[in-house]
């Protein structure tokens, strides 16, 4: 479905693209990982034929050098920062982007898209008035148009509270189930970890690694701190000794434990405590 | 090129023209003047027997050079730095269009704008000049409307190469208003000083005439008008001698080029730089 080789791209001296090279099957979800700067957004914008590059980007057998427009049909863009034209009602905004795909907004499908995605109620307000998650949402129905089988996603929720965030998650976990092929950048691991089948690891523009999202958790190591509270401070001992008899770290604080946890097993904690009958009422995560 | 996709755009940009605060305050500005001017040039009539739509029409000349080639510079140098400014062409150019049908879009429909504000501007005074003066030399006064649309059409042009090479809008509309500085300044005193201090020959005055898309429109204007340049001097006796009855069409492609190069240039700095 997406063939990359030697994807390169400079600013002047600086490489911010590094020679990668990936495939994406059809019905795959990928990540691109990386810290700020790392190259995903860049990468992201060749795939997308925005910017000149050097190397070779084949979408679904096309070559997006020289046939970016036939190859931007089949794929949709949801960008990190939404940028609409403001004046433009959200309806005026679909239909222009609607005549740009040529489809129409208000065909079954893409119909059946803005009830999905809460937006007919939207329809007449100005895109400045609308909120960021809002604005996101508009911004997956118009990628969607005309039902590309690609979707491109930078930082997709990188703007939204953690909400809208759940939600928007939730809706493209159920594009990936009927089957789209997604390629998002993120630097959040339980995006990556939720929705993602592959990652693939940039640092300083080039690709270090092409993992499943498990292996790069454990890699990273990203320990996180689950705070647990009690319901009376007699059980605090006991949730202590038996946290540290199943190898945790854990140590009291004021009026409950402090335990060190692990990406994918943060609540393994709980159902350890739960097991041995020590009521836990309520936690707290901190990174 | 998908022609489809290029009146998409073009629709689309004479649909924000017209809510774009510079672009009112340009036809507000023109169309109060023409009617001024009209007013002006009807005003004599009774004393000196002339026609109206001539009188206001030589008149309407110095107008337009100064308020088209600001319309059409500042006008283009916001365009392509305003979209990537917001953001708004990286979206745009993530969309199946090429780079090509976002540039002709967008020059199609401002180019279109500008021609809507200039024919208010126009018309309005005509209608003033029809109704007060008759319609005596109406065709010379429609050949300046189409002149002006010719230099709104280069200045845009040139506006557009401004807005691709500069990253700011801010910074594109400073360079556009230099240029437009530089225009009009070269227009008549600059080219006198140029041939005054550098000794140049008459051919070398009317060549250097041609550089500026104003003097070629101001040139082709009074010939329209008048049928001989004698009023411009010895640079116009020059001109007229040398193409004879050719020299408008001669003119009309300088100006034609003024407006193909620049969108050119255009085009290979956009297809360079992409959306960045």
């Amino acid at each position: 479905m997406v063939r990359v080789k030697d994807l390169t791209k400079r600013f002047g001296t600086v490489t911010a693209v590094d020679h990668i090279s990936f495939e994406v099957e059809a019905g795959q979800s990928v990540a691109l990982w990386g810290e700020n700067g790392a190259g995903k957004t860049t990468a992201l914008r060749c795939l997308l034929g925005v910017i000149p590059f050097d190397g070779e980007v084949h979408l679904s057998e096309l070559d997006l050098a020289r046939q970016g427009k036939a190859a931007r049909r089949r794929m949709g863009f949801v960008p990190q920062e939404i940028s609409f034209h403001d004046d433009m009602t959200v309806k005026e905004t679909l239909l222009f982007y609607a005549r740009i795909k040529k489809t129409d907004i208000f065909s079954s499908q893409s119909g059946d898209l803005l009830d999905r995605l809460g937006l007919v109620t939207y329809l007449p307000k100005r895109v400045r008035d609308l909120s960021g998650g809002t604005k996101q949402r508009l911004a997956l129905v118009i990628a969607l148009l005309a039902n590309p089988p690609i979707l491109i996603l930078d930082e997709p929720t990188a703007n939204l509270d953690i909400q809208a965030r759940e939600k928007f998650l939730s809706l493209l976990a159920e594009l990936k189930g009927e089957g789209k092929t997604l390629l998002f950048s993120s630097h959040r691991l339980e995006e990556v970890v939720t929705l993602a089948d592959r990652v693939l690891v940039l640092e300083l523009g080039k690709l270090v690694a092409d993992c499943h999202p498990n292996e790069l958790a454990s890699r990273l190591d990203t320990r996180a701190m689950l705070k647990l509270y009690f319901e009376g401070d007699e059980w605090i001992q006991q949730a202590l000794s038996t946290l540290t008899g199943h190898g945790y770290s854990a140590e009291p604080n004021g009026t409950g434990i402090w335990v060190q946890v692990v990406p994918l097993e943060k609540a393994k904690p709980i159902s350890i405590l739960t097991e041995a009958g020590i009521p836990v009422s309520d936690f707290q995560l901190e990174h | 090129m998908e022609i489809g996709n290029v009146l998409i755009l073009a629709q689309k940009e004479l649909k924000d023209a017209r809510r774009n605060r510079w672009f009112l305050l340009y036809t507000l500005a023109f169309t109060g003047l023409a009617l001024a001017l009209a007013w002006l040039a009807l005003s004599g009539i009774g004393n000196k027997g002339l026609a109206g739509f001539g009188r206001t029409g030589a008149s309407l000349i110095n107008l337009v050079l100064l308020i088209v080639p600001l319309m059409g510079l500042t006008l283009g140098a916001l365009s392509l730095a305003g979209e990537r400014e917001r953001g708004t062409m990286l979206y745009l150019l993530t969309q199946p269009i090429s780079q090509a049908e976002l540039l002709m879009g967008k020059f199609i429909g401002l180019a279109l704008a500008i021609l809507v504000s200039l024919v208010i501007g126009f018309g309005l005074s005509g209608l003033l000049i029809a109704w007060q003066g008759g319609t005596t030399e109406a065709a010379q006064f429609l050949e300046l409307v189409l002149l002006a649309f010719g230099l709104a059409l280069a200045s845009l042009s040139i506006g557009f190469l401004i807005s691709a090479t500069t990253r700011k809008s801010a910074t594109a509309v400073g360079v556009a208003l230099f240029f437009w500085l530089v225009f009009v300044f070269f227009g008549d005193l600059g080219l006198m000083g140029t041939a005054i201090v550098l000794r140049l020959d008459i051919d070398q005055l009317f060549t250097l005439a041609l550089l500026n898309p104003l003097q070629i429109f101001k040139m082709a204007a009074i010939l329209a008008i008048r049928s001989n340049l004698e009023v411009l001097g010895p640079a116009g006796t020059y001109a007229l001698r040398t193409y004879g009855s050719q020299l408008m069409i001669f003119l009309l492609a300088i100006l034609a080029l003024w407006s193909i190069l620049p969108l050119a240039g255009t085009y290979l700095v956009f297809r360079r730089k992409g959306v960045l």
